[in-house]
């Protein structure tokens, strides 16, 4: 997987879809096709055999809100997955097979699908909760996702993130950089930073950007760690929750990089693994770590917000109230896909804020349009944008001082689309906005 | 034997053997299919699976408002639709004698008036939901020939019925009182039609619709999400 090239793509997306590694086309095709055979479990054959093409998936979908093209219908988004179910996996499959029922999915299709699958889509699960039929559709493009990556047919900077994560267990750092960057952090920023402990109570982990543009998020998490009282560390064995491998499909990183979290967790004896302001690193490490144990992870697994949530509730750490309005940006990972939707209303309550609702909040929030990789992949930059758009008007309409939210990548996603807007908006981090007001 | 002799005999025995088979080997498969289970530790305070799934299950019985005049008009054309079906199906006197005949189950049938009221609506939004399906953008993309074979097929019951019930019910159900052998087996035939497509296309809903909701109540309700 480390030649790349770009194959003609059929009239429709984009003009090329991006390749990787020397595979032949009949060999790209067969491990997607394979990949998707081994992912058709009950649970998907029971999602693709309950729909009934009503199409209200495509009112939740923001790609499809902002652009009005029926392309971004989201179980459209799903059409080889779906054909190659009902060819190789449904009950009725030879039947269908052998009466020629459905067009077994081409490569070509694939490639023309890749742009759907990685660019239009952040898994965000807002079109799951529209389906009347319940249909996870975000989760069954995860599954086709799995098939992508096999065929060699990521978007190419996501395979870079993904070649660079499995080298170096991130795609930000190699780990030996790892003490020098929180030590530059530390001085920056006059905070003590714990690195390589080789006890510890909680391991701390990061999100790439933390280690890169953002540290200050990383000075934020250590200012109120500090008020704790546990002990904690962050180690290079396992520092960097965003877990690129689940949003690329790579299974085996996906793997890889949660195990390093947890299994560096019980090589200092820490009892909680404590992930970053970061949506997609709390699916992976939350809620499919157990896949890789065989059974509940050995260690607690917590998200930054559950974190101060429960410290601010147990009294050890306390905040001057800030007073004033703000709106809240749900983060799909975190609230539609996690079930943290009153934890940073707590936290947020704690800050004294009037909370003034987005008119799409909570489990029917609208994505922030970077999910999934979506905000790395920087082809995808101008639909990215054009989300931006109404994220921007419904935070306009709430008339809130202040607009937060709870995930470093949506964040980094509003500012990049508010540059891009000429917007003033600036979102601010829930995380921040408690560590500069600890008492 | 003439051709009701056909549609009351062999055609009806063998329809049903085929939507009883088809629908039971359809769910079986699914379910024989891989199943990984959820080890991940539950949200603090979640209910039990089956609760989960329930809920899962009625929530999915009406729209989110935020999702747009759309989802409404569908839901509410949905809802016209499959009440009207099962008010004509259930209720109509002739069928509910019908269904006594086959299994010795009944109920007290519905004013011919009802049942005139239910076809009606439930022709207009099948009309209505055929319009949307070949109107809207979306709907266009995503529909194939199970959506169109399962609408006819769905419809003509209701037409060839339509033929037959040109008189009360209770003319109908008096002794020796058919006069149209042939309107009645078209209009049985055409519901065998609609038995034997059933396990194969997207009718089999009536039966995924509830594990699927289910499905994904359990998975999002074990993460403390509010389906």
């Amino acid at each position: 997987m480390n030649v790349s090239q770009k194959a003609a793509s059929p009239a429709g997306m984009h003009k090329t879809a991006d390749r990787q590694g020397t595979a032949s086309d009949a060999d790209r095709l067969q491990a997607a096709m394979h990949s998707f055979v081994t992912d058709f479990s009950r649970t998907v054959g029971l999602h693709l055999d309950a729909c009934v093409r009503c199409g209200l998936c495509a009112q939740a979908c923001h790609f499809y809100l902002a652009t009005g093209d029926a392309r971004y219908t989201p179980i459209h988004k799903l059409e080889p997955f779906r054909r190659a179910w009902q060819r190789e996996a449904s009950p009725f499959a030879p039947l269908v097979r052998a009466l020629g029922l459905v067009k077994a999915p081409t490569l070509a299709e694939l490639e023309q699908w890749q742009a759907l699958i990685y660019d239009a889509c952040t898994m965000c699960g807002r079109c799951t909760t529209a389906c009347p039929m319940g249909i996870d559709i975000a989760e069954l493009i995860r599954d086709a996702r799995h098939g992508l990556y096999k065929a060699g047919l990521l978007p190419e900077r996501l395979a870079l993130m993904d070649r660079t994560a499995r080298q170096w267990g991130s795609p930000a750092t190699p780990p030996e950089d790892l003490p020098d960057i929180l030590a530059e952090v530390a001085a920056e920023h006059g905070v003590a930073i714990p690195c390589d402990l080789p006890k510890a109570d909680l391991l701390v982990t990061a999100a790439p950007a933390e280690l890169g543009e953002h540290t200050q998020a990383l000075a934020d998490a250590a200012k109120v760690l500090n008020r704790v009282g546990m002990s904690w560390t962050l180690h290079r064995d396992g520092f960097d929750a965003s877990n690129i491998g689940f949003n690329n499909g790579d299974l085996e990183l996906q793997q890889r990089l949660t195990r390093a979290l947890i299994d560096t967790a019980l090589k200092i004896g820490a009892h909680t693994v404590l992930l970053p302001e970061c949506g997609h690193a709390y699916g992976a490490a939350r809620w499919e770590a157990a896949r890789w144990y065989g059974g509940p992870p050995p260690v607690r697994v917590i998200h930054m917000t559950e974190f101060l949530d429960e410290q601010l509730t147990a009294g050890r750490i306390h905040v001057r109230p800030l007073g004033g309005t703000a709106t809240f940006h749900d983060p799909c990972q975190i609230v539609r896909r996690g079930g943290l939707e009153a934890a940073a209303r707590r936290v947020l309550a704690a800050l004294g804020f009037e909370l003034r609702e987005l008119a799409d909040h909570g489990v029917a929030g609208l994505c922030c349009g970077g999910g999934g990789g979506v905000v790395s992949n920087q082809r995808a930059a101008p639909l990215r944008h054009k989300v931006f758009t109404i994220k921007a008007l419904q935070v306009q309409a709430t008339g809130a001082e202040r607009f937060v939210t709870s995930c470093g990548q949506c964040r980094i996603t509003l500012e990049m689309g508010a540059r891009h807007a000429g917007s003033a908006l600036r979102p601010l981090s829930l995380l921040e906005l408690v560590a500069g007001q600890l008492d | 034997m003439d051709l009701l002799d056909f549609a009351r005999g062999p055609g009806l025995w063998i329809s049903l053997l085929v939507f009883c088979a088809g629908s039971a080997w359809r769910l079986a498969a699914l379910w024989r299919r891989p199943h990984e289970r959820d080890h991940s530790p539950p949200r603090e305070g979640v209910p039990g699976a089956a609760t989960l799934a329930a809920r899962a299950i009625v929530r999915g019985m009406w729209p989110r408002r935020r999702f747009g005049q759309a989802a409404a008009v569908v839901t509410a054309n949905g809802y016209v639709m499959h009440v009207g079906l099962a008010l004509v199906a259930f209720g109509y006197a002739p069928h509910v004698a019908f269904i006594r005949r086959l299994s010795g189950l009944h109920w007290p049938a519905l004013p011919d008036a009802v049942m005139a009221l239910a076809a009606a609506a439930t022709i207009v939004s099948m009309l209505f939901a055929l319009w949307l399906r070949l109107s809207d953008a979306v709907l266009r993309q995503i529909s194939g020939a199970d959506d169109h074979l399962s609408w006819a097929l769905t419809l003509l019951p209701l037409l060839t019925g339509m033929a037959v019930a040109a008189e009360p019910s209770s003319a109908l159900l008096a002794p020796g009182a058919l006069h149209d052998r042939g309107a009645l087996a078209v209009h049985l035939l055409s519901f065998e039609l609609l038995l034997l497509w059933f396990p194969f296309g997207k009718l089999m809903h009536a039966f995924t619709f509830a594990l699927s909701r289910g499905a994904t109540g359990i998975r999002l309700g074990h993460r403390g999400v509010e389906t």
